[in-house]
């Protein structure tokens, strides 16, 4: 099984562990509600450092970008990123990522894990042989520090301004001491924050630095957990889960991100499907008897008639109640549509709400 | 109940690596707590055995692997069950798992305070997190258990 940098300090805290995309990570350390909790209300760290990093250079950089992703990265200047989607000729999603537009004709793209090998292969298949790849996957870090005091904590081991760092910007500098380091204003948890990137050496340092920092702020390690139930309450798509590569970014509600104004992969197909309609779409609802959906679970009509099937589901720490995503015919795709869940043998009452779940108080 | 998380065995392992304030006084894992004077199943539910009657929960082991419990759904009382079926399930936040009738009988009581605080699960889960009591029609089962001893080789606690 493969390792982060910091796998050894998880397992030295005594995080509950478990594999994840062949990589042994922390999955909880003081439970999964009291780390969710900690993120909505103070500041939490994650260490994500399985997922993928590949550097493209070169002039015909962004075209390869354009041609493959459904999102204009040609709106991006450096230091700033975008999410987007690698899509095949049938208008599927190979994986969801973020494009970071870094200066001199390059670009970072940031993948899942578990995609790592296929979203290599997809854009070697596309490279038309001008472009310089490079796959820095093993040797990068990335910490994701969420939650509304994360800012403040982050400040005080750097002189970079993070006030200036917008939203879905970023910027390179010196952080904890270390040199290099990308401070990213981003993050899959709907409570603010920044994810950094490093090389593997500054990893101990950067993590113990972190929390010398944010002790008396009440920051804590984060596991996979709470990230998981933190991007459900925001209704942010898993790959694998929500998103893959039979569901089209019309169908995911990623529609936002898809941009016919240019060409790319499975284009014509989803401008087809755009004009004639989805059949099915990705929808949050809320459970209102007893049951917590999961994955797989059915998803019926009022009626009983077999509807469509779950993604996701947990109990909402924040909400305190079952909350769930999944694709439904697009007929019953309207908020306060009544469902039914289907909990092994019993069917559940649920209802279609708007998404997100969780609203982060401003 | 079958764990479905996949966990590493190697949990508390020490190192230099982990920051001076987390050392202690409040490690994120306990030492497994096992009490000798309780049976245990494979499937890690524990059986507290008083004449022909009983009291059953999770182990300490099965509420740490599950996480934050948000409820315990028992499915069939006062009726007379084989050893082994399924009685129940517990939902975590982030797994749903079967229980499963260490001996044959009858389920006589539900535990009402962990309806209403699940938590007691995970905080005490030999005490106030237990799930039922039942009649036993069957003693001879109890030879089947594993004492805290192989329930802890078992786990490799």
């Amino acid at each position: 099984m493969k390792t982060t940098a910091l796998t050894d300090v998880h397992i030295a805290l005594g995080a509950k562990m478990t594999a994840f995309a062949g990589y042994n990570m922390p999955v909880s350390y003081s439970g999964i509600n009291d780390e969710h909790h900690t993120v909505r209300n103070a500041a939490g760290v994650f260490d994500v450092s399985h997922m993928g990093e590949f550097i493209l250079k070169g002039e015909g950089a962004l075209d390869l970008i354009q041609r493959i992703t459904t999102n204009d990265a040609s709106k991006l200047t450096p230091g700033k990123a975008q999410y987007s989607c690698f899509t095949n000729e049938q208008g599927g999603i190979i994986d969801d990522l973020i494009v970071y537009c870094l200066p001199g004709n390059a670009w970072m793209l940031v993948v899942n894990a578990s995609n790592i090998e296929k979203d290599w292969n997809h854009l070697v298949k596309y490279n038309s042989g001008n472009v310089e790849m490079h796959n820095i996957s093993d040797k990068t870090s990335l910490l994701a520090v969420q939650g509304p005091k994360a800012k403040s904590i982050l400040q005080k081991l750097t002189q970079v301004n993070l006030d200036e760092i917008p939203y879905y910007h970023f910027t390179k500098g010196v952080f904890a001491g270390r040199e290099n380091v990308l401070l990213s204003n981003t993050g899959y948890t709907g409570s603010g924050g920044f994810e950094i990137y490093f090389e593997n050496n500054h990893a101990v340092t950067i993590w113990n630095k972190l929390f010398e920092a944010g002790h008396s702020e009440g920051l804590k390690p984060c596991g996979l957990g709470a990230r998981d139930t933190l991007r459900m309450e925001m209704c942010f798509c898993l790959y694998g889960n929500d998103i893959d590569d039979t569901t089209s970014p019309l169908e995911a509600g990623l529609g936002w991100i898809t941009k016919f104004s240019k060409v790319f992969t499975g284009s014509s197909v989803l401008q087809k499907q755009k004009e004639e309609g989805v059949k099915k779409k990705l929808i949050a609802f809320e459970v209102e008897g007893k049951g917590i959906p999961r994955k797989g679970y059915d998803l019926c009509s009022e009626e009983g008639d077999l509807i469509g099937h779950v993604t996701s589901g947990t109990q909402s720490p924040t909400l305190g109640k079952p909350i769930g995503m999944g694709y439904v015919k697009a007929e019953y795709a309207k908020p306060d549509t009544k469902i039914n869940l289907m909990v092994r043998d019993s069917s559940v009452e649920a209802r279609i709400v708007k998404s997100p779940f969780y609203k982060q108080p401003s | 109940m079958v764990i479905s998380f996949n966990s590493s065995p190697h949990l508390r392992k020490k190192s230099n690596l982990c920051p001076t304030f987390f050392k202690s006084p409040t490690p994120f894992r306990e030492i497994m707590n096992l009490p000798a004077d309780l049976l245990y199943t494979k499937e890690h539910e524990w059986i507290k055995i008083d004449g022909n009657t009983a009291t059953i929960g999770i182990t300490d082991h099965a509420q740490s692997e599950l996480g934050d419990i948000v409820y315990v759904d028992v499915t069939a009382i006062n009726e007379p069950l084989d050893k082994g079926v399924v009685f129940g399930t517990i939902e975590a936040v982030k797994t749903v798992s079967d229980l499963f009738l260490p001996m044959s009988g009858t389920i006589t009581e539900l535990n009402a305070e962990i309806e209403a605080n699940p938590e007691l699960v995970n905080k005490d889960p030999y005490g106030q997190g237990w799930m039922v009591k039942m009649t036993l029609s069957n003693l001879s089962e109890q030879s089947e258990l594993l004492s805290a001893d192989a329930y802890r080789q078992l786990i490799g606690a």
